[in-house]
């Protein structure tokens, strides 16, 4: 285990060269957009699933607490506000971090201990500017992409389970939704998840960057990714919701 | 062109090189050699910068390395070709790709013209017909062979091998060597060989320098290493158990 303060350290001097590596010309358009489709594209089922079964798991329990004090005319704020706020930037970020900051520690390790890395380096390329620019890019611009349609997604599920199963009426669902629903609840939301995105790339590329120790390593450096990735999520989410949603 | 002065480096306490002293002039083959462990990579990687030396300096044409930005550094890699131990080959890309990717990157010519060139390099090293094959779906020895056509590629002024034939069958190795000897010959690269084949070593170098203990304990023309009074460095090369470099766990 490294000391905390080195690793806190060497991930801000990452962080330092990412930004610099944006702003300097040429971005490697060919590998940031296959990023974009790895991170974006390939993890539109597994949010799918997600969002759809979020959505519907609310607006059964809410409808059953709700009805209680005959109120169940509000599951649908309820659903569209949690959604919106809450489910759909964190349970986005968990999940495409689980799949895809797992998936760039592992490859980013492996080529780190097979040496590309530093092959990169004798061929004149700068190995942060060529790997791991490409796939912050793409974390902070896909997560915010498909936390999109994850609110969108949970709203429907949670519709389908209220109107169709539970027999509220399609219009007082919807006047729920769009009555109380606002524009800053979803452009807050989308902040939290473009934060996400720079979070979890940002920490996957460095667990993978600096990689020791073989294929032991890489199986390490791929856990610790998942696992600091979720924690910065989970913990940033409070301080980003008590400043976003005063 | 190529000074090391005074090099040490250590990997957590583990001090692996104790003030190397080492130069090569511009146009001249050296080859190291040493036990395995002694530090002959970690001393090559040193000269591209991709290691630095705990103390000591590394000058190229004079320039310290360690004082360069990284512009100047990457400028200054353009003109080195380094052919890694583990060939080091980008596994997400093809053959030809790999072969052409300093093309690619610091060139503009047109993705045709670099397969080609790749494919002209790829048949300097024996290969043909693989430039669409993955490396995973290589030999040992045909990756060493890609790596190779690697750092050939950007036609580098320097260029820097380690075990260069290691793994690969006495014919295609000693294809390797007329390689090397050609590349030096023919376009005047300096170069700094790694090997444990004295063959391979009298064959290309103009000048061997032995690693022993984290220093340069001999070096000399491949006469002069060939009759060397040093017992350590008479040992190495003809290959005795019995001497007085210790061979480690068996306990003498
Ligand atoms: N990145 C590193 N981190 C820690 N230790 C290292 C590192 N690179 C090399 N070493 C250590 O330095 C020593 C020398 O390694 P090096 O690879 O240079 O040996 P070598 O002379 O090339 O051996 P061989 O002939 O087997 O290739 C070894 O003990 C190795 O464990
Ligand atoms: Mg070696």
């Amino acid at each position: 285990m490294e000391r905390p303060a080195i690793g806190l350290g060497r991930i801000i001097l990452l962080f330092w060269s990412v930004i610099k590596g944006l702003f300097q010309p040429p971005l490697d358009m060919r590998n940031t957009i296959r990023q974009m489709l790895e991170i974006g594209v390939n993890s539109i089922p597994v949010v799918l699933i997600t969002a759809l079964a979020t959505g519907m798991v609310l607006a059964l329990h809410m409808y059953t607490g709700f009805d209680r004090f005959g109120a169940e005319g509000l599951v649908g704020t309820v659903v569209a506000l949690s959604m919106t706020r809450e489910f759909g930037p964190v349970l986005t970020a968990l999940v495409v971090s689980g799949r895809a900051g797992a998936s760039m520690a592992a490859e980013l390790g492996t080529m780190r201990v097979t040496e590309q890395i530093d092959a990169l380096e004798t061929l004149a390329t700068d190995p942060v500017k060529y790997l791991i620019v490409p796939r912050f890019i793409s974390g902070m611009i896909m997560l915010p992409a498909l936390t999109v349609i994850t609110d969108i997604v949970g709203i429907l599920g949670g519709y389908f389970v209220a109107v169709s199963l539970l027999g509220t009426s399609s219009r007082t669902y919807m006047r729920a939704t769009w009555d109380y629903l606002q524009m800053e609840d979803i452009y807050n939301g989308l902040i939290k998840a473009c934060f996400f995105g720079i979070a979890f790339t940002l920490i996957s590329c460095y667990k993978g960057f600096y990689t020791r120790g073989g294929a032991a390593g890489v199986g390490k450096a791929t856990t610790g990714a998942v696992v600091y990735s979720f924690m910065t999520i989970l913990i940033s989410d409070y301080f980003l919701s008590a400043w976003l949603f005063k | 062109m190529i000074e090391l002065t005074d090099i040490h480096k250590s990997f957590e306490g583990h001090h692996v090189l104790r003030g190397v002293n080492l130069a090569v002039e511009k146009g001249q083959s050296l080859v190291v050699i040493g036990g395995s462990g002694s530090g002959k990579s970690v001393l090559l990687k040193h000269i591209i910068g991709l290691l630095q030396p705990d103390k000591g300096t590394v000058a190229i044409n004079g320039k310290d390395l360690s004082q360069l930005s990284q512009e100047r550094l990457n400028e200054l890699r353009k003109r080195f070709g380094m052919l890694f131990q583990s060939s080091a080959l980008f596994d997400s890309m093809t053959v030809w790709e790999n072969v052409g990717f300093g093309l690619k990157r610091h060139t503009s010519l047109s993705a045709e013209q670099i397969r080609e060139i790749a494919v002209q390099k790829l048949r300097m090293v024996r290969l043909v017909g693989i430039e669409d094959e993955m490396p995973s779906e290589l030999s040992g020895g045909m990756r060493k062979r890609v790596g190779l056509a690697r750092a050939i590629a950007m036609e580098p002024e320097v260029l820097l091998y380690d075990e260069p034939t290691t793994g690969l069958d006495p014919i295609t190795a000693d294809t390797i060597n007329d390689l090397i000897v050609k590349m030096r010959e023919e376009l005047d690269v300096t170069s700094v060989t790694i090997t444990h084949n004295m063959k391979c070593a009298y064959k290309i170098a103009d000048r061997i320098a032995m690693l022993y203990n984290g220093v340069i304990i001999d070096q000399g023309s491949p006469d002069e290493i060939k009759n060397t009074s040093n017992p350590y460095v008479r040992q190495f090369i003809e290959g005795h158990a019995v001497g007085p470099i210790a061979v480690e766990g068996i306990g003498i």
